[in-house]
Formats: C-alpha cells, sequence, structure tokens
C-alpha cells in the first residue's frame, strides 16, 4: 500500500513540478504567470487529439513521445500571445492569463464537439510500463520509482535537473535572474529584457504544455477539456517552492501525496479510519500556500521586478 | 463643441470598447467559417439577435444578466480601488451555497423574510470570503490576484465538501432543489416577458442588480468613502499621508466587492430556474465573466449594466446555435478573445488620440 501512494503520488508530482518550472522561467524573468492552466489544457488537448488519431498506426512509446513534442510546440505557441501581450504592449499580464485560461477550455471543448459530437476525447493508455528492466528489481526503491510507471516521470526528472543547471550555471540563467530583479540594471550591460522574457514565456508555455499531457497520461483515458485546476496548483506549487527548483521538487512531493491521498484514501485503512474528507487534503494545499505567503510576503522572496513591464525609458 | 466629444477620454474609451467586440465577434466569426462555413453566416446572426427575437428571450437575457453584471460590478468596483479581485468566482460560490442552505432549511421562516436573509447572508459570506485576500494584502503584503486563486479552490472545495455533507440530491448529485417559496418573486414579469408557449423565469434580481449598481455609482462618486477608496487605490502612500488609512480601506474594498459577488450567487440559484450546484472540480465560470464585463463597461456601473446584457444575449444566442451543429463554447471563445485584445486598448486609445488630434490640428491651420 505503502508502494502504490508513492507510485501514485508520483504521477501527480512529477507534472506539478513540470509546469511549476515553466512557471518559473516565465516569474524569474519578470513576467507573471497565471495561464499555466490554460497552456496546460491547450498542451494536453492537442497531443491527446494527436494520439487518439494515431494510436492505431503508431504504437507504444514513440507515439507518447511525438505527443510530448506536440504538446510542447503547442504550449509554447499559446504562450507566444501572452508574451506579446506582456513584454510588446507592456499590458497588463494578469489580463492575458485570464484571457488564456478562458479561451483554452472553451477552444478544447469547442474543437471536441466539432469533431466527434462530445467534448470527451478518449484514447488508449498504452504507456504504462510494468517495471523497468533491472532497476525494478531493486528492492525498496524499485517498487517505489521503477515499477507501474511511465517514461514521463523521467523527462520529468531530467527537466528539473536541466532547469536547475540552466538557471544557476548558466549565462543565460544568470542574464534571465537579472531580467527577473533589477531589469534596468540588465539593459545597462547590455542584455536585451525584451528578448530574454520572450524566451523565458515561450519556455514556460513548452513546459506548461507537456506537463499537461503528462498529467492527463496516467490518471485518466479521457480528456474532457479540463485539468481540474492543475496549472493554478502548479502556481502554488512555484510560490510555496520560493521560486526554487530544489524546493519546488519537495514542495510538489507534498501537493502530490495530498492529491495521490485524496484519490485513493478509501483504500486504506488507517486514513480511513482518520475520517478526514477527501476535499480536505485536495485543499490542504491551496490552504498552505496562503499561510506560506501570509509569513514570507513581507520579506518577498518573489522576484523583485514580477509583474512589471519593462520600460527602457524609465531608467 | 463637437471636437469635445472627440477629444473627452470617456468617448476614447467607448470607442475602443466597441472596437474590442468587433475583433471579438471577428474572430469568433472566423472560427465558425472554418468549423462549418455553410452554416456559420447563420449561426453568427442567431448569437448577436437571438436574445431579442421575442419578449421571453429577452426575458432570459435579463435572467441570465443578473448575476453577471453583480459579478462584473463586483470587478470594477476592485479595480477602482486599486485592486483586481479575481476571487469572484469564490465569493459567488460561497454565496451561493449560503443562499441555498437557507433557501431549503429555514422553511419555518416566512417567504419574503426568508429570502431576504438568504441574500444578506450570501452577501456576508461573500463578503468574509473577499476579506481574506483583503487582509492579507493590506497587513502581509501578499498579492490579491495570488491569494485570490488560492481561496477561489479552497471556496470551490469547501462547498462541494458541504453540498455532499448538507443538501445533496443523491439521485442527480447535485445541491437540492430549492423550494419554490425561497425563489425570488417574479411581480409579473412573467406576464410581460413570454412567447406564445412559455414564460421566461425572469424575476426581481435583476432590478437588484440595477439597485446594487446605482448604490455603487453614489457610494464611488458622490461619498467621502468613495472617494477615500479610490484614493487609496490610486496612491496608498499618499492616501496615508493624507490620513486616510489605506490598509483598512484595501480590506473593506474588497469585502463590498466579494458581498456584491456572494449576491450575484445566491440571486443566480434563487431564480427558479431548476438550476442547482452540481459538484464539479471547476470554478464557478460567472467570476471570470464578470472580469470581461466590467472591462466592456468601462468599470463604470451603467456600462456595466449594458455590457451585461449584451454579454448574456451572446451566451443565449450561442447554446441556440446547437441547432446548426456548434456549441455555447464559441462565445466563452469569444469573451476570451475580448478579454485579451483589453490589453490592447491602451493602445488603441493612444492610435485614436493622436489621429483626433491630427485632425484638429488640420482644422486649425
Amino acid at each position: 500500500m505503502f508502494f502504490f501512494i508513492i507510485q501514485h503520488t508520483m504521477f501527480f508530482m512529477i507534472p506539478l513540478i513540470i509546469v511549476a518550472l515553466g512557471g518559473l522561467f516565465s516569474e524569474r524573468s519578470g513576467v507573471v504567470n497565471i495561464a499555466l492552466e490554460g497552456k496546460m489544457i491547450m498542451g494536453a488537448f492537442v497531443s491527446i487529439l494527436f494520439i487518439t488519431t494515431f494510436q492505431d498506426r503508431l504504437v507504444g512509446q514513440p507515439i507518447l513521445l511525438i505527443g510530448i513534442l506536440i504538446a510542447a510546440v503547442t504550449g509554447g505557441l499559446i504562450s507566444f500571445f501572452h508574451a506579446y501581450a506582456s513584454i510588446n504592449l507592456s499590458a497588463n499580464q494578469i489580463i492575458s492569463g485570464v484571457a488564456i485560461n478562458m479561451f483554452a477550455p472553451a477552444f478544447a471543448v469547442y474543437t471536441a464537439r466539432l469533431i466527434g459530437n462530445t467534448q470527451n476525447v478518449h484514447f488508449t493508455n498504452q504507456f504504462r510500463i510494468e517495471s523497468v528492466p533491472f532497476f525494478g528489481d531493486i528492492p525498496l526503491i524499485g517498487p517505489m520509482f521503477f515499477r507501474n510507471t511511465y517514461i514521463t516521470t523521467y523527462i520529468g526528472i531530467a527537466i528539473l535537473i536541466i532547469s536547475y543547471i540552466v538557471i544557476y550555471k548558466t549565462k543565460f540563467g544568470l542574464r534571465l535572474r537579472a531580467c527577473g530583479e533589477h531589469p534596468s540594471a540588465a539593459a545597462s550591460v547590455g542584455i536585451s529584457v525584451k528578448k530574454m522574457r520572450y524566451i523565458a514565456v515561450i519556455l514556460s508555455g513548452i513546459l506548461a504544455g507537456i506537463g499537461g499531457l503528462v498529467l492527463i497520461i496516467p490518471i485518466t483515458t479521457v480528456f474532457n477539456g479540463s485539468v481540474s485546476g492543475y496549472g493554478f496548483l502548479a502556481l502554488a506549487v512555484l510560490i510555496f517552492g520560493g521560486w526554487n527548483p530544489i524546493k519546488i521538487l519537495f514542495a510538489a512531493f507534498f501537493f502530490g501525496l495530498m492529491q495521490a491521498i485524496s484519490a485513493s484514501y478509501s483504500a486504506i485503512d488507517f486514513l480511513r479510519d482518520l475520517e478526514i474528507p477527501a476535499h480536505f487534503y485536495r485543499m490542504a494545499p491551496y490552504i498552505a500556500t496562503l499561510i506560506v505567503l501570509a509569513f514570507t510576503s513581507k520579506k518577498t522572496i518573489a522576484p523583485k521586478a514580477l509583474g512589471e513591464p519593462y520600460d527602457a525609458g524609465k531608467r | 463643441m463637437k471636437k469635445y466629444i472627440f477629444k473627452s477620454e470617456n468617448f476614447l474609451d467607448f470607442l475602443s470598447s466597441l472596437f474590442v467586440i468587433f475583433v471579438g465577434l471577428l474572430i469568433g466569426f472566423v472560427i465558425l467559417l472554418i468549423s462549418n462555413s455553410s452554416a456559420a453566416p447563420n449561426a453568427f446572426l442567431t448569437i448577436l439577435t437571438f436574445g431579442y427575437t421575442s419578449m421571453r428571450n429577452m426575458g432570459d437575457v435579463l435572467l441570465l444578466a443578473t448575476p453577471i453584471i453583480l459579478t462584473g460590478l463586483s470587478v470594477a468596483f476592485s479595480f477602482k480601488t486599486g485592486l483586481f479581485n479575481i476571487g469572484a468566482s469564490g465569493q459567488f460560490t460561497v454565496g451561493a451555497f449560503l443562499a441555498i442552505y437557507i433557501g431549503i432549511n429555514a422553511t419555518d421562516i416566512p417567504s419574503g423574510l426568508r429570502i431576504i436573509l438568504s441574500i444578506l447572508v450570501a452577501a456576508i459570506g461573500g463578503a468574509l470570503w473577499g476579506a481574506i485576500p483583503g487582509f492579507l494584502k493590506a497587513y502581509r503584503n501578499v498579492h490579491e490576484v495570488i491569494s485570490c486563486i488560492m481561496t477561489n479552490y479552497i471556496a470551490m472545495f469547501l462547498v462541494n465538501y458541504l453540498i455532499i455533507t448538507n443538501i445533496l440530491d443523491t439521485g442527480r448529485g447535485t445541491s437540492l432543489p430549492v423550494p419554490a417559496s425561497s425563489n425570488l418573486p417574479t411581480w409579473g414579469l412573467e406576464h410581460i416577458f413570454r412567447d406564445n408557449l412559455r414564460a421566461s423565469h425572469v424575476n426581481i434580481g435583476f432590478f437588484i442588480a440595477i439597485v446594487i449598481a446605482i448604490v455603487l455609482y453614489i457610494v464611488l462618486e458622490k461619498t467621502v468613502f468613495g472617494y477615500e477608496l479610490k484614493a487609496g487605490g490610486f496612491n496608498k502612500n499618499a492616501a496615508d499621508y493624507a490620513g486616510i488609512s489605506g490598509n483598512k480601506n484595501m480590506v473593506l474594498s474588497m469585502m463590498i466587492s466579494g458581498s456584491i459577488a456572494g449576491i450575484a450567487g445566491a440571486l443566480n440559484y434563487l431564480a427558479g430556474t431548476g438550476l442547482s450546484m452540481s459538484i464539479v472540480d471547476n470554478l464557478s465560470m460567472e467570476g471570470f465573466t464578470g472580469i470581461s464585463v466590467a472591462f466592456l463597461g468601462l468599470n463604470h456601473p451603467v456600462g456595466i449594466i449594458f455590457s451585461g446584457i449584451f454579454v448574456s444575449s451572446l451566451f443565449l444566442g450561442g447554446a441556440r446555435t446547437q441547432i446548426f451543429g456548434f456549441s455555447v463554447e464559441i462565445v466563452e471563445i469569444v469573451m476570451s478573445v475580448i478579454i485579451y485584445f483589453c490589453s490592447f486598448v491602451f493602445l488603441v486609445k493612444t492610435f485614436l488620440s493622436k489621429n483626433f488630434k491630427k485632425s484638429e490640428k488640420e482644422e486649425v491651420l
């Protein structure tokens, strides 16, 4: 039962990490991104449409990998709109985020109805890996991380490691952070704030798109145009994790655990005996985030120029 | 005199609002054309006009407009005071639950009194829900948009839980139906807004919305309290310097904004339409539709009444396009495009004012 919970925690935790990292890139460059939810939906919808169309001709992991690619491209494309409004037009970054969050589910349902007369898109789950060769046989660690798993889990972990390196160990990462903390200073040493923010926002869409698909694949075989607020939960992970990749890992684990418990607690004796309703486990991450915000926001760990359009004339 | 009209800020706002609507509808039309080019013109015409084709439809438009006018007012009120209440969705949900709960359980209170009580308690619930982000913003420096997102989801899960444990209709898996005596009276409106077959469910909720709009206008524009709220939103430091407590006002304005969204929830479910709260993991859309209603209505109470009616007529017409094989989501797409292009409004306004100024110069020469 312990392994079951851990495996399920991974299903929720991995997409949360990927999407929160997407948010991290965007917000570290200074652009607020409340559109993660919408970008997840777009990524999941288009890639699942692809999977459902081609699942008879292509099999197994390759189709999933192509799906991930498509989700990434879709998320990147929709992000362009957010980037254009918030960078080129210096518009309110919340407003274009709200617009994308509204557009994505409507678009997914509208298109699904047009194609199949129903808002549900069905697909066959042929991606589950019973046990990873060799690793699956390691005691303890094997059943926790290498059985009943998906290739997406390892992609997610790879994204986490790469993101950490990019943000803290590369010139690009340093510049990115500079744009989010003090864009004028960054510009004064010849960094194009506009370009950096563009790259960051589009990167955030790519990751959110991937995250959308990664969330849907293990938990259901029907996509109904919704990712049930996981985009906002990822935003909470990002804040709870203090805009830091390593802390995001732990935040995502905690939040993922709560989701896993709420989804399966009735099957576990000791949790059932606690008699805490499932809804409270799902609420817990949001309450925890509010509390963390209430006690840390005076120190403001958030990027300093977050949400401020960069105005070269104001230097 | 004519020149002054073109120069005035309000007129430019109005023009940019029209422009944004035009772009939204245009993109909607293009999507319809791509979907099914032969049925698209009729469907598009239906979206625009169906709401006005009969008295019954017009009644339904007013009925649908009631909650979104109120969430629009809620969002606009927060804007006027320098805040962005995207928590209207959660406040709406809390208000809706409380109103339904009282409507079902407080049946020993006389009907009229019970309805008033439902609305009042919904307002208080919404106000308390709005107070959380207001308090966190004022005293803990937490951005209200982030805390509103959190409180939206907390409200959704909490209310889902409360419905299941208190007022669950096990057969339908929704909240129990509200008894007729708890619904808003119609005061004979059903005799006006009807066609040969059936009467609209329109009720006095629409008048309540209008009264609230007027009250808000008076509070914001004609009272010292409203002036202080706006001053705090415009420049908190300056307000503090002038002896206006910016922090206290921030909490108050989020509470007022939340209470209006709470009332929206009450009026939406006490309308006698048989609508029940469903237990789903999705936020109430009314809170977000309120954002577009507020933008299109230029954050002005009167503008919001009209934009609310306009938006609800689109939704009614959009639902009707089913007969052409389309679905109502097309209207949500149009709304999202409208919200998106509101980001451009600033740009458009500068463009327009430049052009008008140019023509003015030419006249002088």
